[in-house]
């Protein structure tokens, strides 16, 4: 005996389920620095990617499920190689893909009785760093364009809000990839995250600098010594921080009527970074209204 | 969904599976119908020429059946004869790689069709490729052939060994039968770098497919003869791999020679030989700058001894 259920309450409980299950993963960033995009993920598995290549200039970032997201990917490598082959390499575009994928997600989303729970983030760098793009896809086939950064997957909220404290255009790859961690060990639930190590991170670039494929893993020693950079730099700026203290208390109990010294807290911290953010356009889970391309 | 291994494959010869024509066009390629984006979705194996031969055969090379539309008889053999063929290509491995390169000619029937046509190609990371015969449909094959290997790269996240490659480039090929018997022959020479061994290694191809591992030098094209006779006095064992280009260069020399599809260094119109060289660092095409240099040293050479520098007449001790 079927039971009548309202397309209201059916779409609603779908929605419900993908959204639960991504929330259960951790989050991944893709943010834009001065060479290119940077994406990171904490993924424990050497195998199993959620960051791959797509296209020349197009890489893909998923969090959620596996099986379902590797579907995905193969299906947009093959878009893309099928689209270059066709027609000319230049001809691949993220927005294409990303549109690709918004029919599928939303497809499946409507037809079928199980949602995907994934989310999926589509980056092209362009000739120069304004005509890079990153595309963020939900489970139900809706496209934001992001502005310069995006979190998903996981508490993407607590990530972001980090994220976007720090995020800056023109940031190196260096100070990128410190805001990228400082915004995944970001605090879930009052709790705090413990610190990440390389061991448990996937991270790759989409290099401007390089001809043809600009796909980039980081891997091993390259992603040690990058990790190295972003604690001195932590180091150094906790120290200016501390010093500036200091100095303060010292100019509080000498009673000085001088000005103190502006502390140097490193160019990749410090509140003036959330002056030169480009605003928002983060996804409150799914209740903005989609932005068709 | 019509998955390519459900043994829809009816001719084991023509693996692109031309038969259908247009029939088979952009099937699947819709969003709703038979499951969401079926085309691209759930996916068997990561070869594109596969996929490609069951989601639109029409875009693989070497698609032209028998019978459509090439005419037969004498106006068939003037279209033959007009289509511009591209000619030599010699290759030659050096220390710890290889190093491939090719005249920059091409002909229909005794007329100079185009004279800088590219004929060596990267294929991927780690290896190149060049081709004699029919310029489009080498063009055809090569192009298919690289977006093969870079699929299988990106879908399975590592690169096909070596060997195969090369048994990816021999199905192609014979993919290319059909064309072939009406004389629209391609044949390619494939060369890569081979981690394991640490050498470059050298393919060579029929018009029926291959691979034949060729040792030490090889060359292919109507100046082959010539050019392989000049690399046999010329080469020697582990070259380093700037005396591995100038060998080529100088059995490029020798076969435009003696060949008249093949064209020598065109220093009027500052036209050098194509070169690349793959080695552990990878493919590198050498600039044209760094191509003329060679050029004009075995142009140099020739204006004293045209016929290029002397091997020894006796075997040394």
């Amino acid at each position: 005996m079927p039971f009548y259920v309202s397309p209201e309450q059916s779409m609603r409980d779908k929605a419900d389920y993908a959204r639960k299950g991504i929330a259960r993963g951790r989050s991944c960033v893709a943010l834009k620095y001065a060479g290119g995009i940077l994406m990171v993920a904490p993924n424990p598995s050497r195998a199993l990617h959620k960051i791959s290549e797509i296209y020349d200039r197009i890489a893909f970032a998923a969090v959620g499920r596996y099986n379902e997201y590797e579907n995905l990917r193969k299906a947009g490598v093959t878009y893309a190689d099928i689209t270059g082959y066709q027609y000319d390499r230049v001809d691949v575009t993220a927005r294409g893909i990303a549109n690709w994928y918004a029919q599928a997600l939303g497809t499946i989303f409507t037809e079928s009785n199980k949602p995907f729970e994934v989310e999926i983030v589509v980056a092209e760098i362009g000739r120069q760093s304004s005509d890079d793009q990153i595309y963020r896809i939900t489970f139900d086939g809706s496209v934001s364009d992001e502005p310069g950064f995006v979190a998903f997957g996981g508490q993407a909220d607590q990530v972001s809000t980090v994220l976007k404290e720090r995020y800056r255009d023109g940031l190196s790859l260096a100070e990128a990839f410190g805001a990228a961690l400082a915004a995944l060990a970001a605090p879930s639930n009052g709790e705090q995250r413990p610190d990440v190590v390389a061991a448990q991170l996937e991270v790759a670039v989409l290099d401007r600098a390089r001809d043809h494929r600009t796909f980039r893993r980081i891997r091993a020693a390259r992603l040690e010594e990058l990790i190295g950079e972003v604690r001195a730099a932590d180091q150094k700026a906790a120290e200016a921080a501390k010093a500036a203290e200091e100095a303060e208390a010292a100019e509080a109990a000498a009673q000085a009527p001088a000005e103190p010294e502006p502390a140097d807290s490193g160019p990749s911290v410090g509140p003036d970074a959330a002056g030169t953010d480009r605003g928002s356009g983060l996804d409150d889970g799914g209740d903005t209204p989609s932005s068709p391309l | 969904m019509g998955s390519y291994f459900d043994g829809s494959q009816s001719d084991p010869f023509r693996p692109f599976g031309g038969e259908d024509g247009g029939s088979g066009r952009m099937r699947g390629a819709g969003v709703p119908g038979s499951g969401p984006a079926a085309g691209f979705m759930d996916r068997q194996g990561s070869s594109f020429a596969d996929f490609l031969a069951s989601y639109s055969p029409d875009l693989l090379p070497g698609r032209m059946a028998p019978s459509s539309g090439v005419p037969a008889g004498d106006a068939g053999g003037q279209v033959l004869r007009d289509l511009p063929h591209a000619t030599t290509i010699v290759a030659a491995t050096c220390e710890h790689g290889v190093v491939l390169a090719g005249d920059r000619r091409a002909t229909s029937g005794s007329m100079i069709a185009k004279r800088d046509v590219d004929k060596v190609f990267r294929s991927d990371e780690y290896s190149a490729i060049g081709y004699s015969g029919t310029g489009s449909m080498g063009m055809d094959v090569i192009r298919a052939f690289q977006v093969e290997l870079e699929h299988y790269e990106k879908m399975e996240g590592r690169s096909l060994s070596l060997e195969g490659k090369a048994n990816r480039l021999a199905w192609m090929v014979r993919g290319n039968l059909a064309a072939a018997m009406q004389g629209f022959i391609v044949v390619p020479l494939f060369v890569g770098y081979d981690e394991d061994v640490d050498r470059g290694r050298i393919f060579s191809y029929d018009p029926l497919g291959g691979p034949y591992e060729e040792h030490r030098f090889y060359s292919i094209g109507s100046g082959s003869v010539f050019a392989r006779g000049s690399l046999k006095k010329l080469f020697s064992d582990d070259m380093p791999a700037r005396d591995a280009v100038l060998a080529c260069v100088q059995a490029l020399y020798d076969a435009a020679d003696d060949d008249s599809a093949t064209g020598g260094p065109d220093l009027t119109r500052r036209i050098f030989p194509v070169i690349a060289t793959v080695t552990a660092d990878g493919y590198r095409r050498l600039s044209e700058a760094e191509s003329e240099d060679y050029a004009e040293q075995v142009v140099q050479g020739r204006m004293s001894a045209p016929d290029g520098p002397q091997a020894p007449l006796r075997n040394a001790g």
